[in-house]
């Protein structure tokens, strides 16, 4: 499978291959009138790795696909932490934001009570949300980025930073089984649809991020780290 | 040999662990897997990934402040039954933690009847009605969850083993799909189980 996608074809093939790959482009810095630029090409305008690229792409694509440990050797940090760095702006900025206003839109028939509590959960669920990205932003990229540079700055580790997504994923399956199945009869039909998709995308989307920082990013980082010692 | 209920045993004493496991292989509906002589982490993470029927073990590898809590240790570790074996020492309030007991004194038949009945009435307890309605008991525990209760504040209050409101919680989340207390506090408040005042 993971052959699928290669330096020489044109990016608009691998977007008809799987169009969410939209997303991959668009936070890697990619221009779409580029699209029909060679992946080579169309990365070297963009200054990314094209073979970054692809791994990011094929984990994006094919959810049961891990990369061999040679390929995520091979990958160029900067670049995956562009795309990590590319995704928390585009969930703060727009994803969480459409979220909500459908959510608002959909418990609008509720009573003050429903809407105040649905809200509040979904209010809730966006500040980990943030806390997680903002901690991320804040904390880990830097501190790949002095590893990079060659120092490694004292009392931190990289493992502190695994196993948080946990708690992130299991209030999005709440979110979305309330949704699907509890919500107040009130609640129009199509508008639940709506907001049943915009979660269940965002889910996916967060699940890939999720992966490409748990076996992407730390695995590169566990061995800089080792490297420094 | 398919079929066989596979019971792990911790038990210090290596004549108690031999004799059980004599006892069992005589049965048709179990057998003897692992048998450990404590419960130290290297066991439990064992324990975790065998995920067996039936757990015998013996309160006393615990230390004693927490024999009482055991029966929990064990719930986070492994679904599976768990019977204390009744030695000198183990008192009643701890063994009724537990999903049974059996005692060193036991004949074969006693024990196997026992360990058995254990398993029956387990099976009869989860709830058949996936996805179905919640019973009485778990909407009654399901509104202190909302309210912010621990499972210790709650068995307190229900007058249950801190064990049986663990179940409880697992039958409500299978129910609902719904995991977190948060979402639990909004499925309480949907179904008009609680009412906004009584959540801070």
């Amino acid at each position: 499978m993971k052959e699928v996608f290669t330096p020489e074809m044109k990016l608009s093939d691998m977007l008809d291959m799987n169009y969410s790959l939209v997303q991959v482009i668009s936070r890697m810095g990619i221009e779409l009138k580029n699209a029909g630029l060679k992946v080579v090409d169309a990365c070297a305008f963009a200054g990314i790795d094209p073979g970054t690229f692809i791994l990011i792409s094929n984990v994006y694509s094919f959810p049961g696909y891990t990369p061999s440990s040679s390929e995520v050797a091979s990958v160029r940090i900067q670049d995956v932490i562009r795309y990590l760095h590319g995704s928390h702006t585009y969930y703060l900025g727009i994803a969480l934001r459409n979220l909500e206003a459908s959510f608002d839109c959909l418990v609008e028939p509720c009573d003050e009570k429903q809407k105040k509590v649905i809200l509040k959960f979904f209010e809730d669920y966006k500040k980990e949300l943030e806390k997680h990205f903002e901690r991320e932003e804040k904390e880990v990229f830097p501190y790949v980025k002095s590893l990079l540079g060659g120092n490694r700055p004292e009392g931190y580790s990289i493992s502190d930073f695994e196993e948080q997504h946990e708690d992130v994923d299991e209030k999005m399956e709440d979110m979305k089984n309330i949704v699907m199945k509890y919500l107040p009869a009130v609640c129009d039909e199509n508008m639940k649809l709506w907001v049943l998709l915009s979660i269940y995308r965002l889910r996916d989307d967060l699940r890939r991020h999720t992966f490409v920082e748990d076996n992407i990013l730390v695995t590169i980082v566990k061995n800089l780290e080792g490297d420094g010692r | 040999m398919e079929g066989r209920k596979i019971v792990d045993l911790v038990v210090p004493s290596e004549i108690v662990a031999r004799g059980l496991r004599e006892i069992f292989t005589d049965s048709a509906d179990f057998e003897v897997g692992e048998s450990f002589r404590d419960l130290s982490k290297a066991v439990e993470s064992r324990l975790r990934i065998l995920d067996p029927d039936v757990v015998i073990v013996d309160p006393s590898v615990l230390d004693f402040r927490s024999r009482k809590d055991g029966r929990t240790r064990l719930a986070d570790i492994c679904d599976s039954i768990v019977i204390a074996l009744a030695v000198s020492g183990v008192t009643e309030d701890v063994l009724r933690q537990y999903d049974g007991s059996i005692s060193i004194y036991d004949t074969g038949e006693e024990v196997l009847r026992k360990v058995r009945s254990s398993v029956d009435s387990r099976s009869l307890e989860p709830s058949q009605n996936e996805g179905g309605e919640l019973s009485a008991r778990e909407k009654e525990i399901l509104v202190c969850v909302a309210k912010g209760m621990l499972n210790k504040e709650i068995a307190d209050k229900l007058n249950l083993s801190i064990y049986t409101v663990i179940t409880h919680r697992k039958n409500i989340t299978r129910k609902t799909g719904i995991k977190t207390v948060a979402g639990l506090t909004v499925y309480a408040l949907l179904n008009g189980l609680i009412d906004m005042s009584s959540i801070q």
